[in-house]
């Protein structure tokens, strides 16, 4: 076109802008990407013996009481480990038995934690449950299964499948489903129940 | 009776292969989409046989598959269009096509009938990777990237070599983006939050950012093609477009990150990037509508014929236009902010924008292509949205009329 346009209807000047507005936003998105790394990694028993609070803590959180607090400083409920100090920060104190023990090492809590999730994708969980909101809306949210009251001490749960503790009626129930009707029932599954620490543990 | 088929290059015949695919596709989603509806009211039924968990996983990649092959096929199809030239890998583009249909149909039923694995590595490899939209075992997500690289060498060899179209270029960028971003969906981790915040660059930047572009891409080769609206026009209104989805969608992706254990700094960013997407969907529903309008009255002025050239193909364009708006846009500003996304998250609302969305943004535009490609498959020229039959048993509220093609019967 030999007239002269305008710059907005001027097609290579858009086409600038949208490769300018596209780079700009990828590099931001990478930039913030490397810090939400560094702040979503995973903790270690270090982190814990030294009382540093991680978003994603170590998997050994198995050998603590766990519970949902409001934090006063991050605004919202966080999980709390081994009890609270009134402001939702974590003591690490209380201790709590899971399965019996609560003296679990790094490595053996690893390696529960990594089976779990194994399993938790093999058997399409996410199909039918949601986990920290994504999923399926299907069946209940497993997100905070572990502090749901119908698997605690006075909770339905324990009495239906004669289980004296919450992780052993929710691996005798994920055995056998479909011996204990709920609602909507699961397939019967091998319930590995290693699994379920890790998935209470986030958000 | 099948007609001598009028494609003018092998790269649109091949096409009309994915759109086939694609239609049957479509069929799976619908009728495994129905089991989970019915399972919903009756658990019991087909339980244990094909449960909720398997019949909506196919649901879901049946869609994402069926619309992956409808994606290829638009581009095989208006690639000689744009450029002008045949397909240059034609014969390996016909191999890829028969690979990667072979390898879906063994996932499918691997999925139907292996359905879940034990808990070990194995099991991700060979049968599910459990995780949603992207289920597909290893093996064939190594094999989709091996052919997806193939179609992008083909369409990468075929632009650089015929005419550079603008919409080319969006396309083959788009492509490359989009094919890079799925292997941020291929790997293993212990840890939820980081196997989601990756989980969420596959989903969220195919649909909310790359599929949206291809989208727009898409309608102005429609738009070019049904209404004959003026190239120059309709590329830029398509450079404003992804300015806006890009800068909007990139770092909207914030607004998955509100509860997942990311920093909170997401909430803000999020918020303010993905209250800003529904704008350029608001814009394509109203370019849609700006061209369609303007060379209507064009041809009013001049006296021609106002009726576009392939009224099926238009009309899905526009239905496009305004499903995206409303399913993607309107429904998902419902929720995008965390105010309100803090009560509704994890929630059947939204599956509800999930389906208005992806129904309303990807397969309107896509059903448009296949009527583009039927219509030139049977080389009409102007193709009416009636149900036409040619002789053969005529219903008797039918009625025969001449158009350029002979006589048709047609509902009164």
């Amino acid at each position: 076109m030999s007239k002269k346009v305008s710059v907005w209807t001027d097609n290579r000047f858009w086409q600038r802008s949208a490769t300018w507005v596209t780079g700009f936003s990828a590099v931001l998105l990478i930039w913030l990407t490397f810090d939400t790394m560094g702040q979503i990694s995973m903790g270690t028993q270090k982190d814990i013996n030294a009382h540093i609070t991680k978003r994603v803590p170590s998997s050994t959180v198995i050998n603590y009481k766990v519970e949902y607090k409001m934090n006063q400083r991050r605004g919202h409920e966080v999980p709390v480990i081994g009890g609270d100090d009134g402001k939702g920060n974590s003591l690490f104190k209380i201790k709590e038995e899971f399965f019996g023990r609560d003296d679990y090492t790094q490595k053996e809590a690893d390696a529960l934690l990594h089976l779990g999730k194994l399993t938790s994708q093999a058997k399409n969980c996410m199909d039918c449950h949601t986990l920290l909101g994504n999923g399926a809306y299907y069946a209940p949210d497993l997100t905070k299964a572990w502090l749901d009251p119908m698997w605690q001490k006075d909770g339905p749960m324990q009495a239906m499948t004669g289980k004296k503790t919450k992780e052993e009626a929710m691996a005798e129930f994920l055995q056998h489903p479909g011996k204990y009707p709920t609602h909507a029932r699961m397939m019967p599954n091998l319930g590995i129940t290693p699994k379920e620490p890790k998935d209470w543990l986030h958000f | 009776m099948q007609r001598q088929s009028s494609f003018k290059y092998e790269g649109q015949k091949l096409a009309s292969w994915y759109f086939t695919v694609a239609v049957i596709l479509f069929g799976v989603q619908l009728v495994l989409g129905l089991v989970s509806a019915i399972q919903f009211i009756y658990p019991s039924f087909l339980y244990d046989i094909l449960d909720f968990s398997i019949a909506r996983m196919i649901h879901i990649n049946a869609l994402v598959v069926w619309m992956v092959y409808a994606m290829i096929g638009a581009v095989y199809y208006l690639l000689p269009d744009e450029t002008g030239i045949e397909v240059v890998g034609i014969g390996i583009a016909k191999l890829l096509f028969w690979i990667l249909t072979l390898a879906v149909t063994v996932v499918v039923l691997v999925y139907i009938f292996i359905q879940i694995g034990p808990g070990k590595e194995s099991t991700i490899w060979l049968i599910t990777e459990g995780r949603e939209y992207i289920e597909a075992p290893r093996w064939a997500d190594i094999g989709i990237v091996v052919v997806v690289l193939g179609f992008l060498v083909n369409t990468f060899l075929t632009t650089m070599k015929g005419r550079r179209t603008g919409i080319m270029t969006v396309i083959l960028s788009d492509m490359i983006a989009l094919a890079g971003l799925y292997l941020a969906g291929m790997f293993f981790t212990d840890n939820i939050s980081m196997d989601q915040y990756w989980w969420w660059w596959v989903i969220h930047l195919w649909v909310e950012a790359t599929w949206e572009v291809m989208v727009g891409a898409l309608a102005a080769y429609g738009l070019i093609k049904v209404v004959g609206a003026n190239r120059e026009i309709v590329e830029m209104w398509l450079w404003i477009e992804v300015a806006m989805l890009f800068g909007s969608g990139i770092l909207g992706l914030g607004h998955h990150y509100f509860w997942i254990g990311t920093p909170e700094y997401w909430w803000e960013i999020g918020a303010l990037f993905s209250s800003l997407e529904p704008l350029p969907l608001v814009g394509m529903f109203i370019h849609v509508l700006y061209d369609w309008g303007k060379e209507k009255g064009i041809k009013t002025g001049t006296g021609e014929d106002t009726s576009s050239n392939n009224t099926p193909a238009l009309m899905w364009l526009v239905s496009n236009g305004f499903g995206n708006f409303l399913g993607a846009g309107i429904w998902g500003f419902f929720h995008t902010l965390p105010q309100v996304n803090i009560y509704t998250h994890g929630t059947q609302f939204t599956a509800a924008h999930g389906h208005l969305a992806f129904f309303g943004a990807y397969a309107t535009i896509l059903i448009a292509m296949f009527y583009i490609a039927v219509q030139g498959k049977y080389g009409i020229k102007k193709t009416k949205s009636h149900i036409c039959f040619q002789n053969g048993d005529i219903p008797h509220n039918f009625r025969g009329f001449r158009n350029d093609c002979g006589t048709y019967y047609c509902r009164i």
